[in-house]
């Protein structure tokens, strides 16, 4: 029994440097989810400071309106799709990066569900909150910085990582392009030894680590956030 | 601590589950006294197998139903991807695996193959404009299009360091088309109906490899492999076998 298991192990990661499709992939998860967090918190920061500003004023109609079609396409369509299209469509007949179009394609994705999150977030800090920033003498946008934003910050903290974690799951589909993240490691080895157990048990066992290291990350920050503040 | 307990214990039963499915049970008598024969293929390969309308057809969607006939079951595909047929032919969750599929050392080590019923080769597609002419044209520096799995995927990635693996042929050669990347390599039949269905790209005449398709059939299922292999030199000496393929496959 453990002597099978262990020929196993030897066939799946060892034999031909097995393992090295599992950390290469896991590289380039990594820098996929990092990168495409990053342009998602731009693109949703941007968005949301765009529809807040329409809701509150009334300015920027026509931003605000493209920013409600981004969001409806985004948030409309699974992201496999949009991952496609982003490669084989938009970038047809260039030859671009496959990591940089991942990066692009979920950091659009990202972006709009980041968006939202922010978006509530600021509309979760009382009016009465805003009213004073502007009768102390505030226009929209220094109220906006130093009342609001803060405030909103501590809010949105907690639902953000949930969006990252959710998002280092969803690179797993990188694949469809042929870019070898964690996932298609897996594939790789899977295709080579044709044995399903031990490269998906493998792979989940490390999307798993990393989720649960980033779940213990968010709690201590949280923690942080709310210490000084009454409940 | 809690935590930790149960999740040592989640661990276990996932392993002890696992155990299940990977012991080989004694009793397999083939499939003919079920009266079903489960095929599993990767229907994105024409002509082997392909989708048209609602079917799965091609010829080995059409010699897996002629042999089913010689067995008296019914025929019953599943549409698959073609890394995850053998995990399921060995796993019995499918009786037989009819893919297009190389007979290989390293498949024999995971599946019994019937006799060959095809012979086939892996070709090289280029863009007609590229300067590639010949398997020498090809260097460290080009960037090879494969199916994940293939025998193109296998053999490519011993010799050459940029491979693409697409989880579909076609996608493959899409990329290809787009210039993503230098060339295809690829089953010959399939890249001769994906080269006169995108213009601008051409195979080259010199074959990559040559090779031996067989229908995969779960280990020691010598039942089954029997009765496949009865059937198909059946249908080999009646001319059955040539009739189908001549069907998809236009001679040139």
């Amino acid at each position: 029994m453990f002597s099978a298991f262990y020929d196993a192990l030897y066939l799946n990661f060892v034999k031909d440097d097995r393992w090295h499709y599992l950390t290469n992939g896991l590289k380039v998860t990594l820098i996929v989810t990092l990168f495409s967090a990053l342009m998602g918190v731009v693109l949703g920061f941007v968005v949301a400071i765009i529809r807040s500003t329409y809701e509150n004023t009334g300015r920027m109609k026509i931003a605000n309106k493209l920013c409600g079609l981004y969001l409806t396409v985004i948030r409309g369509t699974p992201v496999v799709v949009q991952l496609m299209i982003i490669y084989f469509v938009i970038f047809a007949s260039v030859r671009i990066d496959k990591t940089l179009t991942a990066i692009i394609a979920f950091g659009i994705n990202s972006g709009a569900y980041q968006a939202e999150i922010f978006r509530s977030g600021i509309n979760s800090v009382p009016k009465g909150q805003f009213e004073a920033g502007r009768s102390l003498g505030f226009n929209y946008g220094q109220t906006m910085v130093h009342i609001i934003m803060p405030q909103a910050f501590r809010v949105v903290v907690p639902t953000l990582c949930n969006e990252y974690i959710t998002l280092l799951k969803e690179t797993s589909v990188a694949g469809y392009i042929a870019l070898e993240d964690l996932t298609k490691g897996g594939d790789i080895i899977r295709s080579r030894t044709y044995s399903a157990f031990l490269p998906l048990i493998a792979v989940a066992l490390i999307y798993l680590i990393m989720v649960l290291a980033l779940t213990k990350l968010v709690s201590v920050l949280e923690r942080r956030l709310s210490r000084g503040t009454r409940r | 601590m809690k935590k930790l307990i149960s999740a040592a214990l989640i661990l276990t039963m996932v392993l002890a589950l696992a155990a299940c499915g990977s012991s080989k049970g004694g009793s397999d008598t083939g499939t003919a006294t079920k009266g079903v024969l489960v095929m599993a293929t990767n229907a994105e390969f024409p002509p082997y197998e392909y989708h048209e309308g609602d079917k799965i057809v091609g010829i080995d969607a059409e010699i897996a139903a002629a042999i089913a006939e010689k067995m008296g079951c019914e025929l019953k595909i599943e549409d698959i991807a073609f890394d995850s047929i053998i995990p399921e032919v060995s796993s019995g969750k499918a009786d037989i695996g009819l893919a297009g599929m190389t007979v290989t050392e390293d498949r024999k080590q995971s599946v019994d193959f019937s006799d060959s019923y095809a012979s086939s080769s892996q070709v090289v597609i280029v863009t007609e404009t590229s300067g590639i002419s010949s398997l020498s044209d090809l260097d460290a520096n080009s960037v090879i299009g494969v199916q994940t799995g293939t025998t193109g995927d296998i053999y490519c990635s011993d010799e050459f360091a940029n491979i693409e693996r697409y989880n579909k042929g076609m996608e493959a050669v899409q990329a290809l088309s787009q210039g993503k990347i230098d060339a295809v390599v690829i089953d010959s039949e399939p890249a001769k109906v994906f080269v006169a269905e995108t213009s601008g790209l051409k195979i080259l005449d010199e074959s990559y490899t040559d090779e031996q398709y067989a229908a995969a059939i779960r280990k020691g299922n010598t039942a089954l492999l029997e009765n496949v292999n009865k059937a198909l030199s059946e249908l080999k000496s009646d001319g059955t076998l040539d009739k189908i393929v001549a069907k998809y496959i236009t001679a040139n």
